[in-house]
């Protein structure tokens, strides 16, 4: 019998994205009064962050996997794995995101909506009024005051069109990486009309149908993009956008759903130098310090 | 602050908006809702530095409102919501 040989492209993981971490050189744990760790174990993706009397020092960004405690565990050793800290010098540890109840090491938990809010204040600045998470799984639309304090919020936890979540599943269709597909689904004479923006499922087929009539997989890619940015912008039409606005999430490093989304909320986007992957966990790390000096936090 | 619970699919937008600002915890909306999709909690989940109850919408009927509330939202002859008759403080909407 002649052994089955399996096609290297089958087993190409297309979602693939470059795992990292960080440290601030110029912060000293040492000096800090109180170290406090934001873990956000997302859907796809979990983050660590390190904050140092308010100030975020290190992080570590990675992937979920199918088990929740390890993966809060794991981001938070790669965030360690940055710095020369010790792990028992943090004071205290605030879970969030989907997987926020499994973090074993946690203090307490609080929900992404207050930590994206917050950490969006930080890594953008206190100019932000409207917060748009597009998550692994979910898409928030966040309004907040300049402390970063949560004035209107709506989410869409019940499905997963116009997420990263959704924009995998393409990438996986059309066999393309994760981190290309913004760029390429510009490369289009004429921008396609958007395949159905209700469900990842229904544009799926959608796509497959396309591809079969002979479309590029840039044009499919086009099409995708735009309807998940008529999405994310239909549900953030609801609360109304209030400038400025910034966008948190994976999804914000993806400029073929963001230079789409903007035109139609007529806004331009807040730009940053950190990771927007990150907000989640810093919110949740800041909110340890908020809490730590208000006295409602250190353990013992 | 504005909590929208909910969500929106593609036969509409489902969302119970419950005005915390105005909400002080009393839990009137409890027992007259006749699914209990009220809770109320000693600390807003969204809000981790106020330290009043607040009341949401429990975490299982999220995913489903347009179901559970339907027994108050007949097609014709509707009346009057009984979970916004009992707020006092007239903290709660719904959206459809």
């Amino acid at each position: 019998m002649c052994a089955v040989k399996e096609s290297e492209v089958a087993k190409q993981e297309w979602w693939r994205w470059t795992e990292s971490n960080w440290c601030n050189p110029d912060i000293d744990w040492r000096d800090a009064e109180y170290v406090t760790v934001g873990i956000d174990v997302g859907s796809v993706s979990s983050q660590a962050v390190i904050a140092a009397d308010g100030e975020v020092f290190a992080f570590g960004n990675m992937r979920t996997g199918s088990d929740s405690p390890n993966s809060a565990r794991n981001a938070l050793n790669f965030a360690l794995e940055a710095t020369d800290m010790p792990e028992d010098r943090m004071d205290y540890c605030i879970g969030t995101g989907y997987g926020r109840v499994n973090v074993p090491f946690a203090d307490r938990s609080i929900t992404e909506i207050a930590c994206h809010a917050r950490g969006a204040n930080y890594i953008y600045g206190p100019e932000v009024r409207t917060v748009l998470d597009v998550g692994g799984q979910d898409i928030k639309a966040i309004q907040c005051d300049e402390r970063g304090k949560v004035t209107n919020f709506l989410m869409n936890d019940k499905c997963a069109a116009g997420t990263g979540r959704g924009m995998e599943v393409f990438a996986d269709l059309l066999g393309l990486p994760i981190t290309e597909v913004g760029d390429r689904s510009f490369q289009v004479d004429k921008e396609p009309e958007p395949v159905s923006s209700t469900c990842v499922v229904y544009a799926k087929s959608e796509a497959t149908g396309l591809l079969r009539k002979g479309w590029t997989t840039e044009q499919v890619l086009a099409a995708y993009c735009r309807a998940m940015a008529e999405r994310i912008y239909s549900l953030i039409e609801r609360n109304g956008v209030v400038p400025a606005f910034a966008v948190t999430g994976g999804m914000a490093k993806n400029r073929g759903v963001m230079d789409r989304l903007m035109p139609l909320v007529g806004l331009e986007r807040m730009t940053t130098k950190w990771d927007t992957m990150i907000a989640g966990a810093a919110g949740a790390a800041l909110f340890g310090d908020a809490l730590c000096k208000k006295g409602k936090g250190r353990k013992k | 602050m504005l909590a929208n619970y909910g969500y929106k699919d593609a036969s509409g937008d489902y969302f119970i908006t419950i005005d915390t600002d105005k909400c002080d915890g009393c839990g009137d909306c409890i027992p007259v809702c006749p699914v209990q999709v009220f809770a109320v909690v000693d600390e807003d989940p969204n809000d981790p530095l106020r330290d009043e109850p607040v009341a949401i919408v429990a975490e299982d009927k999220r995913k489903k409102l347009k179901y559970e509330c339907s027994p108050c939202k007949p097609p014709s002859n509707r009346l009057p919501l009984p979970c916004i008759e009992a707020c006092k403080a007239e903290a709660i909407s719904h959206s459809w």
